[in-house]
C-alpha cells in the first residue's frame, strides 16, 4: 500500500462511505428518525398494544430455541465434520451450506411438504400424534432452524481444524473420557467462535421473514412473529407500529454486531 | 519385559506402516525408537500408547494386555514433538490436569504439582500460561504432566525435535538425568542416532515398518547386524567392496610392505574442526564414488598427505567391515 498515492486511497475511501450511507446507514437512520418522530409516542404505543408485545415475544422464544438447536447440533455436526472420516461427508458439508444459498421461501415451502398434514411422509403421523407444526410455534422454530443452520458450523469448523487433535489426545493418555476431553479442552478451544456463530445465528433467527411467512400462517397473537407484524402494519398505513417494532429489531441487531465487533479481535488469538 | 508388542501390523490404505513388528522393552530403562523418517516409529508408539490401533497383532503393559483398552485405561504418558499443551490453562493446571480427572484430593494436587514443577525447573512459572514460555520450557512442562500421574510408562515422540541444536543437546542431557532420578520405563523416538546413542541404554533400530535390530549402543555401533543399520548410526565409506567407517581406514604414503592395500589419489584434502577428512579416487576403479578417510589434525599432519598425493588405503587391524 506504500505506493497508493493519497488521491486514490481518499478516493476510494469516499466511495466506499458514499455507498455504505446510501444503501444501509441513510434508509436505517431514516428508520429511527420515523419511529421518533413523535417523541417516545410510538415506541410507548407499540409496547402496550398486546398484539405487538405477543409477536416480539413470540420472535424472541423462537429465536432463542433455534439458536440452541443449531448450537447444538452445529457443534456436534461440526466435529464429526473435522474429526471423523466417513462416505458422503463432502456431501454433508455441502448440505450444510445449502441454507445459505437456497432461498427461504423455499425453505418454507419445503417444510409445509415434509411436515405438513396433507404432506408426504411425517406430517400426517405428527398430525395423528397431536403434533401440530404447520401455523404452530414448531413449525416457526424449525424453518428458523433451517436458515440459521451454518453459521454456527461455519464459525467452528476452521477453528477445531486449526487446533488440530494433539491437545485431545493428550487428554486421552492422561485418562480423561471424550465427555470429560469436549468439556475441559475441546469447548474452551473453540468457546469465542462459538460465541461469535451464536451471536450470527440469533440476530439472523431474529430477522427471519420469508420461511417463518410460509410456515406459520401469520395468525395475529397466535403465529405471527415481529418481522411478520411489521410487515402487516406497514401494509395496513399503522406506519407508527410498523416503524416501532423495526426499530427494535435494528436495535437487536445492532447491538448482535457490536457485540461481535468486540470479539472478533479476541477470536483471532484468544487461545 | 514392561512392554511388549506382538506382531503388530498396521496399514494406512494400501501402505504398510508396520509390517509384523515384535518388540520388548525392558522395566526401567530409557529405550530409542531410531530410524529414517517415515519408518513407522511414531505408528508404533501410537499404537502402544493406544492413540492408534493395530490391524493385527498385541500390545501388553506390565504384563497386562492392553490391546483392546482405550488410551485412557492404559496409564501411559505421551509426550508430543509440538508439546500439545493445554493452551487456554496455567502451568499449573497442565500438570494437575490428568490428577484432577483421577479425582484425586486438592491438596494433594497441590503438592505433587509443586513437586513436579520443581523437577523440570519450573516453579517460578506455575501461574503463566503456556504461550508465555520458550519451546525448552513447554516440553519440560509436556514432560511434568506427563509424570504426575505416574505413569507405568512414559512415551516420547521427537520430544525435541522441534527446538534449535543447543537447547536439544541440553534436553538431552536433563532428560538422561531424569530418567537416573525418576526411573519409568520411557521409550522415545529419535530420528537422530548421535541422539540415541548418547542417551539411551537400548536401541530399537525400525526402517520401512520392521525392526532391523535390538541392542544397547555399544552393540549398534559395533556390531550392526547388516548395512542399513551400520549406516544409520555413522559414516560409512567403501573399500575393496567392503564397507568400513571411515576413521577406521589407515592411509600410508608408501605401500606397506608385506600387507595388502589399494592404491588412490588424494581428489580433495577437507578440514571440518579437529578433524581432516580425505577423499580418495581408487586407481582400477575410475567411476567409483571416493573413498572418504577421516585423520585427526596431528595424523594428517604427520603424513603430509595433500589433494593430488597418491596414497595406500587398507582397513584397520579389527575394523568392523561388511560386504556391500
Ligand atoms: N494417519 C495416517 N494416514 C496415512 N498414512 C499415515 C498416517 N500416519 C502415518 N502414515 C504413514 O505411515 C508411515 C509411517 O509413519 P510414522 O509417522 O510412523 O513415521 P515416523 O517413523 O514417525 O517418521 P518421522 O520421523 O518422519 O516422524 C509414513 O509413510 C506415513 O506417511
Ligand atoms: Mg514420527
Amino acid at each position: 500500500m506504500a505506493r497508493t498515492s493519497p488521491w486514490v486511497r481518499l478516493t476510494l475511501r469516499t466511495v466506499v462511505i458514499v455507498y455504505l450511507v446510501l444503501l444501509v446507514g441513510w434508509p436505517v437512520s431514516l428508520v429511527v428518525r420515523a419511529t421518533f418522530t413523535d417523541g417516545l409516542t410510538a415506541l410507548r404505543d407499540a409496547l402496550t398494544d398486546p398484539t405487538v408485545v405477543f409477536s416480539l415475544k413470540l420472535t424472541v422464544s423462537v429465536a432463542l430455541q433455534a439458536t440452541l438447536l443449531n448450537t447444538v447440533f452445529g457443534v456436534g455436526i461440526s466435529l464429526l465434520l473435522v474429526r471423523t472420516d466417513f462416505r458422503g461427508k463432502r456431501l454433508l458439508s455441502a448440505l450444510i451450506d445449502l441454507p445459505l444459498s437456497v432461498s427461504p421461501v423455499v425453505v418454507g415451502l419445503a417444510i409445509v411438504l415434509a411436515y405438513g398434514p396433507r404432506g408426504d411422509w411425517f406430517g400426517p403421523w405428527l398430525t395423528g400424534a397431536g403434533v401440530d407444526v404447520l401455523f404452530a410455534p414448531l413449525g416457526i422454530v424449525l424453518a428458523t432452524a433451517f436458515v440459521s443452520l451454518p453459521l454456527v458450523v461455519r464459525e467452528v469448523v476452521p477453528v477445531l481444524e486449526e487446533i488440530g487433535t494433539d491437545e485431545v489426545q493428550a487428554a486421552r493418555s492422561l485418562g480423561a473420557n471424550s465427555l470429560q476431553t469436549f468439556w475441559r479442552i475441546t469447548l474452551p478451544s473453540i468457546r469465542w467462535a462459538l460465541v461469535y456463530g451464536v451471536v450470527l445465528t440469533l440476530a439472523r433467527s431474529l430477522g427471519e421473514f420469508g420461511a417463518v411467512k410460509i410456515v406459520s400462517g401469520n395468525l395475529e397473537g397466535r403465529t405471527q412473529t415481529a418481522t411478520l407484524l411489521v410487515e402487516q402494519r406497514y401494509h395496513d398505513f399503522d406506519h407508527a407500529t410498523a416503524y416501532a417494532v423495526a426499530f427494535l429489531l435494528a436495535a437487536v441487531s445492532v447491538a448482535c454486531i457490536t457485540l461481535v465487533t468486540y470479539l472478533r479481535p479476541a477470536h483471532g488469538n484468544a487461545r | 519385559m514392561s512392554i511388549e508388542v506382538r506382531n503388530a501390523t498396521k496399514r494406512f490404505g494400501d501402505f504398510v506402516a508396520l509390517d509384523d513388528v515384535s518388540v520388548s522393552i525392558p522395566t526401567g530403562q530409557l529405550t530409542a525408537l531410531l530410524g529414517p523418517s517415515g519408518g513407522g516409529k511414531s505408528t508404533l508408539l501410537r499404537i502402544i500408547a493406544g492413540l492408534e490401533t493395530a490391524d493385527s497383532g498385541s500390545v501388553s503393559i506390565e504384563g497386562r494386555d492392553a490391546t483392546h483398552e482405550p488410551a485412557q485405561k492404559r496409564n501411559v504418558g505421551f509426550v508430543f514433538q509440538h508439546y500439545a499443551a493445554f493452551k487456554h490453562m496455567t502451568v499449573a493446571k497442565n500438570v494437575a490436569f490428568g490428577l484432577e480427572i483421577r479425582k484425586t484430593p486438592k491438596e494433594e494436587i497441590r503438592e505433587r504439582v509443586d513437586e513436579l514443577l520443581r523437577l523440570v525447573h519450573l516453579q517460578q512459572f506455575a501461574d503463566r500460561k503456556p504461550s508465555q514460555l520458550s519451546g525448552g520450557q513447554r516440553q519440560r512442562m509436556a514432560l511434568a504432566r506427563a509424570l504426575a500421574v505416574r505413569p507405568s510408562v512414559l512415551l516420547l515422540d521427537e520430544p525435541f525435535g522441534a527446538l534449535d541444536a543447543k537447547v536439544r543437546k541440553e534436553l538431552r542431557d536433563w532428560l538422561r538425568h531424569l530418567h537416573d532420578e525418576v526411573p519409568v520405563t520411557t521409550v522415545f523416538v529419535t530420528h537422530d542416532q548421535e541422539e540415541a546413542l548418547e542417551v539411551a541404554d537400548e536401541i530399537v533400530v525400525v526402517n520401512e515398518g520392521r525392526v532391523e535390530q535390538v541392542g544397547s549402543p555399544d552393540d549398534l555401533y559395533d556390531a550392526p547386524a547388516n548395512r542399513f543399520v551400520m549406516g544409520f548410526l555413522g559414516p560409512v565409506t567403501e573399500l575393496s567392496g567392503r564397507l568400513v567407517r571411515p576413521h577406521d581406514v589407515h592411509v600410508f604414503t608408501e605401500p606397506p610392505a608385506g600387507l595388502a592395500s589399494t592404491e588412490g589419489r588424494v581428489v580433495r584434502a577437507l578440514r571440518v574442526g579437529f578433524e581432516v577428512r580425505l577423499d580418495v579416487a581408487l586407481v582400477g576403479v575410475p567411476d567409483a564414488a571416493p573413498t572418504t578417510v577421516t585423520l585427526t589434525r596431528a595424523e594428517s599432519r604427520t603424513l603430509g598427505a595433500e589433494a593430488g598425493s597418491t596414497v595406500w588405503l587398507r582397513p584397520a587391524p579389527h575394523a568392523l567391515t561388511l560386504a556391500v
